[in-house]
């Protein structure tokens, strides 16, 4: 494992990504303690404000500190990413499986099956699922990971196919090795590397797709300081101070580019071949 | 393959549709109509039928062309729908335009030149690019070009044939704002691909028989790490047609992507059922033909 952790680190992707993923992870856990003021609490006398001393990164257009805000929202924005992504991930992963595990003609109709749902865009799908649910974060959730699950049910299944078909794994069935130890052995530690990879990289979708979704109005509702709702919000008031627009951006950016880049960390990191 | 594409769409379109808490007969005549007028409409339009037989009347008509009837403007949905999506279109093909231009020779720079500052100053624009969601480069766009520096105009929407320049000076940015992204995930395939194909064997056997560096990449390498970027880019064609929406919402396109929110948040439901199953149609026939081309320009694949 410390093995594993030094070779993701030599590679600036892996320490460049870990470093911005721990960053947002312990503002997601420390950051409402820490956050100098109410998110919500409105002062009419200071909006607009530059970043000064008193508001570090100054103060929207209700006069809230834009810095508290972002602290506070990293939690309804990453949190329920990475959720959304695990849980797109367990039920793709489930279909994928099965779908390899059955083969013939249920992996077939599997298969195209899940071809004619990826053909409706992602976020089309998401924005049914919650027009369907009702607007909400719950649901928006619900939505992403029902969107997700299509496409990470043909990377599970790819991958599985062809660690089956690997030699070690045909080497360890003429060893005479029982069934479980080769799935749990030989191929289960194969089939979750490119999983993990993929579901990393995912989690930046998925914070792109919440923040759109409270955008079009049909994620996190105002006063919440979701990040997307915050850019949605700003958009009004973007001529009076472009901070109240810059910031969120930066935040949904700064946690975009730290999960993209720790996937592509881990996919060095597992693969020591290339 | 299509057929079967469009059959699962159509009916994963219709199920949702039916879950949604909207009666067709209540939104026709508004929330004071008396039960007799609401049941008498549900009978002429079908609504009283058992749901399977709503699909199988609601696919036959569509199969003949028929998308129905907005419930919202009265106007069939159908024409409407294809006029916006003409609209969407030239809007997709001028980002995947663009996208070609810049994003593979950004590429095979990335990939010829790796681990130099070219290769490094490629990726990093490309990690920038998926940095963001389609909205907030939108909007920062319009910040930036229309309202400090005033060159472009902010929103709106001029067909080409009203007004040639005018039209074109509409569609920069959200022309600019689809392709960013696409942008960056392309030049990193292509990127990848070539890294690869130039550590083959024949590439090194090319070399070693003396052709020049140019020759090789152009005549084996090219050919070769080029062809997978039609699947790419065929697949990103749903990430198109997602971006397409958030776009055309922001920047006021009247296109496909536009009327399905309108329609979504009206929740008039033979538009929502057309305009999906549209979008549906347009990628699995841009992906068919992506295949077509493959095994058209690589004579080792043969499909049945």
């Amino acid at each position: 494992m410390t093995e594993f952790i030094k070779r993701l680190l030599k590679t600036p992707q892996g320490a460049i990504g870990t470093f911005l993923v721990v960053l947002v992870l312990a503002i997601v856990v420390f950051g409402p303690m820490v956050a100098p003021y109410d998110p919500e609490k409105l002062s009419p006398l200071a909006r607009y404000k530059g970043p000064s001393m008193m508001y570090w990164l100054g103060t929207d257009q209700y006069g809230r500190d834009i810095f508290s805000r972002l602290l506070i929202g990293a939690r309804a924005t990453v949190v329920m990413a990475v959720l959304a992504t695990i849980a797109g991930t367990l039920i793709g992963a489930l279909i994928g499986t099965a779908s390899a595990f059955l083969g013939g003609r249920a992996d077939e109709l599997i298969m195209r099956t899940i071809d004619a749902v990826m053909s409706i865009p992602s976020l089309l799908f998401a924005l049914l699922v919650v027009n369907l649910l009702g607007s909400s974060t719950v649901n928006a959730l619900v939505a992403v990971a029902i969107a997700f699950a299509p496409g990470m049910a043909r990377i599970t299944r790819s991958v599985a196919l062809s660690v089956r078909k690997q030699d070690y794994v045909n080497a360890a069935i003429a060893r005479g090795e029982s069934s479980a130890y080769i799935i749990r052995r030989e191929m289960l530690p194969n089939v979750i590397a490119p999983i993990i990879v993929e579901m990393t990289i995912r989690v930046s979708f998925a914070v792109m797709l919440f923040a759109t979704l409270s955008f079009l109005g049909l994620g996190a509702q105002p006063p919440a300081a979701e990040w997307g709702l915050m850019v949605s919000e700003a958009r009004r008031y973007m001529h009076l101070s472009a901070g109240i627009l810059i910031w969120p951006s930066v935040a949904i950016a700064i946690v975009a580019v730290g999960f993209n880049l720790l996937g592509d960390g881990l996919r060095d990191a597992l693969n020591p071949r290339t | 393959m299509i057929v079967y594409t469009l059959l699962v769409v159509s009916l994963i379109v219709f199920a949702i549709t039916q879950i949604l808490p909207a009666d067709a007969a209540v939104m026709m005549l508004g929330e004071n109509a008396t039960p007799e007028a609401l049941d008498a409409l549900r009978q002429t339009m079908g609504l009283d039928a058992p749901i399977w037989q709503q699909y199988a009347t609601w696919l036959w008509h569509v199969v003949q062309g028929d998308l129905g009837t907005s419930l919202r403007t009265g106007q069939p949905v159908g024409p409407a729908m294809f006029e916006a999506l003409g609209r969407s279109l030239l809007l997709a093909l001028f980002s995947i335009g663009l996208m070609l231009v810049l994003a593979i020779p950004l590429g095979i720079i990335a990939a010829i030149r790796r681990g130099k500052i070219a290769d490094m100053v490629v990726s990093l624009v490309s990690y920038a690019g998926v940095a963001l969601p389609e909205f907030v480069t939108a909007t920062i766009a319009v910040l930036l070009f229309a309202d400090w520096m005033k060159w472009l105009p902010p929103t709106g929407y001029v067909p080409l044939t009203d007004n040639f320049l005018d039209g074109i000076s509409h569609l920069v940015l959200p022309v600019c704002v689809i392709s960013i992204i696409l942008i960056a995930h392309v030049s990193r395939m292509v990127r990848s691909e070539l890294v690869d194909v130039l550590h083959t064997d024949y590439i090194r056997a090319a070399r070693l028989k003396g052709l020049s560096r140019g020759h090789v990449l152009r005549r084996h390498a090219l050919r070769n790490a080029l062809l997978p970027t039609i699947t790419i880019v065929a697949l990103d064609v749903g990430y198109l047609l997602g971006g397409v929406i958030v776009v055309e919402e922001i920047f006021a396109i009247p296109g496909i992507g536009r009327q399905l929110i309108v329609a979504i948040q009206a929740r008039d439901l033979p538009a929502i059922q057309a305009g999906v199953l549209i979008m549906a149609a347009t990628y699995s026939i841009v992906n068919f033909i992506a295949d077509i081309l493959y095994a058209w320009l690589d004579k080792r694949i043969q499909y049945d």
